[in-house]
Order: structure tokens, then sequence, then C-alpha cells
């Protein structure tokens, strides 16, 4: 449980206003099929991706690598039970590897799940995906989501649904998923190796027996990527978890990646293991370590020639409600929802939403200039930026006050975005502290340039120090294009002599979820 | 010999309730419990105790010794 994202909640609660600016472009990430790949970072819009997948992911945070810096998400709690126990899991807490709330958190019944839906969405306009994730596993309490997504698929039907499953169960749920209309379906798979997976799985428990060992990841695995076949078969879309645990499955993650690919995932997130000791999980315990900034962005690396990866994951909690990387929950307690008269307004919510789409033009329009002029350049320089943004697509948040920074990475290519860095708040009430400054650089320390609105002069001359360059004449602007237009000036500095191009090093990957733990 | 929940370890998943066979297992102030009344140990139903083999928590699920059966006569 992340007690120091606490403040998120609060401060951005009740002000509907400032999210209700974060409208522009999204873009889409999809395959073309066969091995070839979009990229989600560099295509600015339906690109070669077929009608039918674009109209599916374009407002989807979790698949549309631009749609998540605009739409909304929700997860609602209704899912207590599991089947099976992970190494990385402790069901008494907050799990940040699968986006799960802890036991101790709010629990709903699928009435009042579907209650706070509409509550939030009529509240939230770009509120356009309802994902059940926890915090057990949903299909080990399948008359709960189900309830759930039928009350919602009733009322508001413009609602995308979505499910994170272990995919034990998934085989015998595909129909109903598909009856539901639930498009998005997200599975954990950690291995295709039973070998490996009796290091990651305990156990399971199915059909009335506990099975242990590699007996049970066998079964596990047979199931999963049966699962992933009967949902792709029928047209659903399906996303790929994988937590990446070195010296476990980090090399065999590229197995998996293949066997996944094969049988029509339409995405594959590698995600780090978050383990600490506080979180008493077995991994956690026995010392078993997450991977590298540079790590993980390597393996994701090696994935992506051969399909999309997803690298704006934020592990984000199962009740999680906002944007990514954001958590209104507080507004939402049961409470408070029980007490509301609710309007589901779905004209409003339209107009709303057509907005977006203009926005998301100009954007693009901006970005297209300006990779124009980046075209004469040749150079095989590659760097990574972070950028402190509130969302919108635009370069828009204080240094002091970002609680994450998104990574692009540079080049003649253009700038696309390789992930994200949660950092811990740097600035509480308006002066800073030195050891956040430090963990901020240690976050961001494989960056050549931070993007920020402004920022104060002290962290700036650190920031110099550890060799970040502080860039805030940009503030307000698009990030592709100012990224763009930063990395050309680089360049000609470059090529001039006036700086010289250094690699650098490598980077920390923050633990703990990304919630609040109102 | 019916099981009972030690209420501290409970996480109240309520993965054990639909599992039992005899419909024993109930929510009850915040964690869950078994009646042991209706408890048959799962025999002539599964081979394991359904509730020892689904809870996420080890020895959580466990024989009641606790019963007056189990005490030594006064
Ligand atoms: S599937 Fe999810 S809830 Fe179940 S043990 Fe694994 S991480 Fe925990
Ligand atoms: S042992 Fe079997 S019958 Fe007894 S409570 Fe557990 S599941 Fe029910
Ligand atoms: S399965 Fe175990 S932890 Fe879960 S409710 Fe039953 S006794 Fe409690």
């Amino acid at each position: 449980m992340d007690v120091s994202a606490q403040h998120d909640a609060s401060s951005n609660g009740g002000n509907v206003g400032e999210i209700m600016q974060a409208i522009a472009e999204h873009k889409g990430c999809g395959t073309t099929g066969g091995s070839g790949k979009a990229s989600c970072g560099s295509q600015a819009g339906q690109g070669d991706l077929p009608t039918e997948i674009w109209e599916k992911v374009k407002n989807h945070p979790c698949y549309s690598e631009e749609a998540h810096h605009h739409y909304a998400r929700m997860h609602v709690a209704v899912a207590p039970a599991c089947n099976i126990q992970c190494n990385y899991c402790n069901r008494k807490y907050d799990c940040a590897n699968e986006s799960r709330p802890g036991v101790v958190s709010e629990k709903l019944t699928p009435e009042q799940a579907a209650k706070k839906v509409l509550a939030v969405a009529s509240t939230i306009p770009q509120m356009t995906v309802l994902g059940i994730a926890g915090p057990g596993d949903p299909l080990a309490n399948p008359e709960k989501t189900f309830k759930t997504f039928e009350l919602i698929y009733n009322t508001a039907p413009d609602i995308k649904l979505c499910l994170s499953t272990n995919g034990l169960m998934l085989p015998d749920h595909v129909d109903t998923i598909a009856k539901y209309n639930v498009d998005h379906v997200t599975i954990t798979i950690n291995m295709v190796d039973p070998e490996i997976g009796a290091k990651i799985y305990p156990w399971i428990f199915y059909k009335h027996k506990r099975y242990t060992g590699y007996e049970a990841a066998k079964i596990l695995t047979d199931r999963q990527l049966q699962g992933l076949e009967m949902l792709t078969e029928r047209g659903i879309l399906c996303k790929v978890n994988s937590v990446m645990i070195p010296g476990i499955n980090d090399q065999h993650l590229v197995e998996v990646n293949k066997a996944v690919k094969s049988r029509g995932a339409f995405l594959h997130n590698i995600m780090p293991l978050i383990s600490a000791p506080e979180h008493g999980t077995v991994f956690g315990l026995n010392g078993q370590r997450g991977p590298s900034a540079q790590e993980l962005k390597a393996l994701q690396d090696s994935c992506e020639g051969e399909m999309n990866m997803m690298r704006h994951c934020r592990q984000c909690r199962a009740d999680a409600v906002g944007l990514l990387g954001e958590d209104r929950s507080a507004e939402f307690t049961t409470e408070k929802i029980m007490a509301m008269e609710v309007k589901y307004d779905a004209d409003t919510r339209k107009a709303y939403q057509e907005k977006v789409e203009e926005e998301r033009i100009a954007k693009v329009a901006a970005k297209q200039e300006e990779l124009a002029e980046l075209a004469g350049k040749s150079s095989d320089i590659k760097v990574l930026a972070a950028v402190a943004t509130k969302g919108s697509g635009l370069i828009n948040e204080h240094f002091g006050h970002a609680k994450e920074f998104q990574v692009y990475e540079l080049s003649t290519a253009g700038a696309k975005f390789v992930g994200h860095r949660r950092v811990d708040l740097y600035c509480q009430g308006g002066y800073g502290e030195e050891d956040s400054l430090e963990t901020i650089i240690r976050a961001i320390n494989d960056c050549h340039a931070v993007f920020v609105a402004k920022i104060g002069g002290c962290p700036k001359g650190d920031l110099v120090k550890a060799g970040i360059e502080p860039v805030d004449q940009y503030a307000h602007e698009f990030i592709e294009k100012s990224a763009i237009a930063w990395f050309k000036a680089y360049l000609d500095k470059v090529n001039s002599g006036e700086v010289e191009h250094v690699e650098r090093g490598d980077a920390a990957i923050r633990q703990g979820a990304l919630i609040s733990a109102a | 010999m019916p099981f009972k929940i030690i209420a501290s370890q409970c996480t109240s998943c309520s993965a054990c309730e639909p599992e039992c066979p005899n419909v024993a297992i109930r929510e009850k102030g915040g964690t869950f419990v078994i009646d042991p009344k209706k408890c048959t140990e799962c025999l002539g139903h599964f081979d394991e105790p359904q509730c020892v083999a689904v809870c996420p928590v080890d020895n959580t699920c466990v024989i009641d010794t606790s019963l007056p059966r189990y005490q030594a006569p006064a």
C-alpha cells in the first residue's frame, strides 16, 4: 500500500474541471497482423489498423497509448476470491503486480458496483472503460463478475467492459464473456513452461482439488493458452500481462511473447515485478528482486519486433478510478455513491468525447510538422527524455508536483513513448525535500533531459549536476512536437561539437502500487 | 469432526463459501465461519476438504479440536 500517493486522491478530489480539460488526441497501438507491427508509440492515428480493431481500442486507456492520456477507466472490486496462489501476491494486502486491492479494501456487491460505475460515468465523461480485476480472480467469482457486467450492459451500453484474469477458469466462461460484449480481456501469463511456472505458482485449486508444483503449472498454462485461443477466435481483444521476475522468467518471456502472439494476443504488457519485504509475499520475503528500468526496457525491446508492447501500464489498483496514473476513488466511496442521485446522460458523454477527437487532430498535425524537418537529419543517436505531464499530451506539470514522468525515446525516427517512471512526490506544500529529489534523479537517471512546465532553481542545479538537462522552454506545448524540436537542437549541438554525446546509466523502478490508501 | 476457520487469519476472500458441498460456510461479522452442524469434512463429496484446499492462508481452515467431544472427560 502506497502512502505517498495518498496526497493524490485528495488533491485531485473535486477538481473535475481540471480533468475535463484532459481532452485531445489519441492514437492506437495495433498489430498489422503477421510479424510486422505498428509501434504503439509512433503511430498517430488509425494507420493500418483494421477499422474494427481501431474502433475498439481508440478510446481505451489501457490499449491505446495515446488514449491513456485522455480517457479514463475505472475498476470495481467485486471479486474477492482467487483460485491460484502466486508468489508475488499476498492476498491480505494490495497486490501491486496484479492491479489488485487487498481484501482490506472495500468490497462491493454487483448492485453497488453498477451504481458506482454510473455515478462515475456521469461525473467524469471521459470514463469509457469499466474493468473487473479483483481483488481475487474475476472468474473465480463468476456470478458476481457477470452480474455486474449484466447490470452495466443494460443501463450504459456505451461503456466498454473489460476483465483481467489469471486464466485458469477462462475456457469455461468464454461464451458468457462474449454474451455481455466484453471486448477486452487481460490474461496474466508469466510462463508457458511448467518448470518455470512451478517457481511462480505454489498451487492452484482446480476441479475440487489442490494441485502443486509442475502439475499445477501445467494445468494453468494449458488453460491460459486454450482460453486465449478461444477468445481470439471469437474476435475478443486479448491483452497479455507478464510479470518480469529476474532469474526466473526474464529470458523465458520472449518465449511467452511468441506463444501468445501466435494465438492472436493483441498486446503484450511486460511489467516489472514489484516486491518488497513489507508486502509479505513469498518473493518479497525471499529477497527476489525486481528488474531495473534498463533490464525491463531491453526485454520489452526484444519482444517488440514481434508484437505490440504496452509500455504505459501503471499497474494501477483494481478499484482505481480515473485516468491511468491517478486515482479518484476517494470521491466515490460506497457511502457517497449510495447517497447520490445518479442520472446517466449518454448525450453529454458523447458530446464531450467528440471534442476529444477534434483536439487530437491538432496535436498530430503539430507533431508532423516537426517530424518533417527532422527527416533531413541522420544520426544513430538515441536518447531518453522524461516529461512531466498531467495529460492531454501536453508538458503541463510542475517538476515538483509530478508523481510520475513519461519517458520518450528520441531518435531521428521521432519521439516514441517507451514508458513511465513513478516518483515520490517531491514537493509537498511548496518546498522541496532533498532525498525525494534524489529519488527522482534515480528514477529518470537514464534520461538526457526532463521536460517540465516549471521548475525551481535548486532542483534545476541538482539535475544539471546529475547530467540531466531540465527543459522548461516548452511549457504547455505538445510533448512530441517539443521533444522532437529539442532533439533536433541537441543533434545540432553534437554535430557542431558544442556538446559531447554520452550514454546515460540505468534507472530504478519505484516499488509499491500506484494507489491512494484511502 | 467439523472444521473451523481461524478468524484472525481469515482474509474474508470468500473463496471457501461456494466450494462447500454442504453450504456450511457463511460470512459473519466480517470473516467467514463454518457451521459445525453442517460440516462433514467433505466426506462422500470430495477427496480433500474444499475449504482447506482453496483457502489462500495456510492453516486457517482446521479441525476444531475445542469441541466438547475432543476434551478429556472431567
Ligand atoms: S491470481 Fe491474482 S489474486 Fe490470485 S494469487 Fe495470483 S496475484 Fe493474487
Ligand atoms: S470441510 Fe468441507 S464440508 Fe466442512 S466446511 Fe469445509 S468445505 Fe464445508
Ligand atoms: S478461503 Fe480462507 S481466507 Fe478466504 S474466506 Fe475462506 S477461510 Fe477466509
